[in-house]
């Protein structure tokens, strides 16, 4: 069953993960759980595996260590899949690129559809990075 | 009686240099064989904080600072070594301070200390396969993120 | 017909085919654990080496990149060791600008804390009103400073941007609002029986472990030690107001948590005495620094999660050539040791949510069989367990 027709079965389900990270973006993606924002209207409901994950959001550089971690949950995720690149580090290393720990950005571990921008971005931000994401989609 | 007359009584003979930077900030430099002794009086005899090593790479040597809080005072002390050679060995406080462990992993790591006596000199930040003999916080031959193609 | 949803908050995958170390590994014989073991490094960004090649003003917003929830507390730190080297201090109107900003960031991230630690008990409303609750917080930070995280607003010698006396009514509208909040919370957790069941005598650290780690912040004073940067070492305000540092001495699970409520309302009262001092007056916030000479300085915060230490050399040049950070997690997250060996798996959870450790690191939690080494269980698991240990108390209450 492709993406289209998954996104309109029920909603979407998203699944995060971090490759090293300040957590804001994180905290900010938890935020979106919260009454005020509530990601739930827009049909997305955040899952503890990625085993049945139909969009990745990740956060950070991908930092050494976490290279093969973030891989291998790619290669777990269903495919076809959306991978977003949250954040600054995410999409181009941010303020760490040239550090020693650097083994990213998110695009040379994996393919990335979406990039939200930001440090972090605000829950606004990636709301709307997702659904310029469902309406291209549709 | 004022922390740094404290300090100058309990170590004694073993003060190479002090430095009172202010009255809350005093480096004190002793010898690699005193390390063990000194850290001993400041941890236990006179129940100074452990907070955190510093090891620096000084371009052909190296040195580590151990720092102390005595918060009575609200004063930080570090204690500093100074260690020749590229492949420079100190004595692991492990044995004194518990907590250590990790930052002496860390100081091996990046900067290539050894540490003799410590439980599991291994690798705590660095992923397990890093290069042998690369050390990040090093001055020379330091590393480089990955620099982008374009 | 849709199913009731559930949100499940993802804090950790749990992947049997992975190897490698896990940030937290515990060692368990049948319900007990016996042994804790600490990998750091995931989040490791080589910060300490990008210092030295950014120039002085650079590094501070390097430095509140370090960790997204206390993003004041390590350019409160380093601005301190920058100014120790240089032997100045700040206008006194920074002074109280940088102390209401320091404040409201603890008051946010110990508002986040009783968030996930209700999550992790199965006291998910609490998490829900703990978040709302912070989102006022972070609303007051991007009327001040434009951002509601990483605000940027120190520099060495002073502030970035001032506070004016227009945004000074929503401010104290919205602390009014807090306190009445936090007292609520505080109430809920100090009357609720069954978080006395679930947390008192769980996880505790005596003295001699917070010395032996060199634990700090609420998980130390949680035990008895006496110990706050603001109070002993003062810096920017602390010293100017009337505020007083809370201890207790059973250094469970339960005290961590009162200690954390209970410095938010001295936070509140802090904020509130500085916005007395600022509002309607003028000041510099800024002591011109254009160099910094050769020389070597320590400075330190007391942010949310205890003492944030730098220490920054410099050789009169640019950039510094050594930049030493230690954030208060680095000597608090080892006490894991102490609290967890001999403890119970359904517990872990809420141990380690003791220690305020970053959200992040919460992803790599793995349980091993002692014996066999074999992996039993991945942090969702360990929240489950703990969530059910709590339904049975609440049952066992109810009979």
């Amino acid at each position: 069953m492709d993406i289209k027709k998954r996104a309109f079965k029920r909603s979407l389900w998203v699944y995060h993960l971090s490759g090293g990270s300040c957590n804001n973006c994180d905290i900010e993606i938890l935020d979106c759980l919260t009454p005020r924002f509530d990601i739930e209207r827009f049909g997305m409901v955040l899952v503890g595996s990625p085993r049945h994950a139909d969009v990745l959001l990740c956060t950070g550089i991908v930092n050494k260590k976490c290279v093969e971690r973030m891989r291998e949950v790619y290669d777990q995720t269903a495919k076809p899949c959306v991978v977003v690149a949250v954040g600054a580090c995410a999409c181009s290393g941010g303020i760490f690129r040239e550090g020693y720990q650097m083994a990213g950005p998110l695009e040379k571990i994996m393919p990335v559809d979406v990039y939200i921008p930001g440090c972090p971005p605000k829950p606004e931000a990636m709301i709307a990075g997702i659904v310029k994401l469902l309406e291209k989609i549709k | 009686m004022k922390l740094a007359d404290s300090l100058k009584e309990k170590l004694g003979e073993r003060i190479r240099e002090i430095n009172i930077h202010n009255e809350r900030r005093i480096y004190l430099t002793v010898d690699v064989k005193d390390l063990l002794e000194c850290a001993g009086i400041l941890f236990r005899e006179m129940d100074g904080r452990y907070i955190v090593a510093s090891g620096a790479d000084n371009s052909g040597s190296f040195e580590i600072l151990y720092h102390f809080g005595f918060d009575r005072q609200g004063s930080v002390v570090s204690l500093r070594v100074l260690l020749a050679g590229k492949d420079p060995e100190v004595p692991s406080l492990s044995a004194v301070i518990p907590g250590i462990t990790y930052i002496e992993r860390e100081m091996w790591e990046l900067l290539g200390i050894r540490f003799t006596g410590h439980p599991g000199l291994r690798h705590f930040l660095l992923r397990e396969d890093w290069p042998q003999g690369n050390y990040p916080l090093r001055k020379e031959g330091a590393t480089e993120g990955e620099k982008s193609e374009e | 017909m849709k199913n009731k949803k559930r949100v499940i908050i993802p804090i950790g995958p749990y992947h049997p085919l992975l190897e490698e170390p896990e940030f937290f590994s515990l060692y368990c014989d049948g319900e007990t654990v016996v042994d804790v073991e600490w990998e750091a490094g995931y989040n490791h960004r080589a910060i300490e080496k990008l210092s030295e090649s950014k120039h002085w003003d650079q590094v501070t917003f390097l430095v509140e990149r370090i960790c997204g929830i206390c993003s004041t507390s390590h350019p409160f730190a380093y601005c301190n060791a920058v100014e120790d080297i240089l032997g100045i201090t700040v206008p006194e109107r920074a002074k109280y600008i940088r102390s209401i900003i320091g404040e409201m960031e603890r008051i946010h991230s110990h508002l986040l804390w009783v968030g996930l630690a209700g999550h992790f008990l199965g006291y998910n409303t609490v998490f829900m009103w703990a978040w709302k609750y912070r989102e006022t917080i972070l609303d007051m930070f991007e009327m001040i400073t434009g951002n509601r995280n990483h605000y940027a607003m120190f520099r060495i010698g002073g502030v970035r941007r001032d506070i004016e006396d227009g945004d000074i009514p929503s401010l104290r509208k919205v602390l009014g609002e807090m306190e009445g909040k936090l007292e609520m919370l505080t109430r809920a957790v100090l009357d609720d029986p069954v978080l006395a069941v679930r947390l008192k005598g769980v996880g505790v650290l005596t003295r001699r472990d917070i010395k032996d780690f060199g634990a700090v912040g609420p998980v130390a004073r949680a035990s008895g030690v006496d110990f706050d940067v603001r109070k002993d070492d003062p810096y920017a305000a602390y010293p100017l107001v009337k505020w007083k540092v809370i201890t207790t001495g059973n250094g469970d699970v339960f005290d961590k948590a009162v200690v954390r409520l209970l410095e938010t309302f001295e936070s509140v009262s802090i904020i509130r005495q500085c916005l007395d001092a600022i509002e309607g007056k003028k000041g510099e916030i800024e002591n011109q620094v254009r160099e910094v000479p050769a020389g070597q300085g320590i400075g330190r915060h007391e942010a949310p999660r205890g003492e944030c230490f730098h220490y920054v050399r410099s050789d009169g040049a640019n950039s510094p050539v050594r930049h030493k950070i230690r954030a208060p997690s680095y000597v608090n997250i080892p006490t894991f040791k102490a609290s967890c060996t001999g403890q119970t798996i359904s517990d872990v959870a809420i141990i380690l949510a003791g220690v305020d450790p970053c959200y992040c690191c919460t992803e790599r939690v793995a349980v091993y069989d002692a014996g066999n080494k074999k992996k039993l269980y991945g942090f969702p698991e360990l929240v489950e367990m703990s969530r059910k240990k709590t339904e049975r108390i609440i049952k066992g209450e109810m009979k």
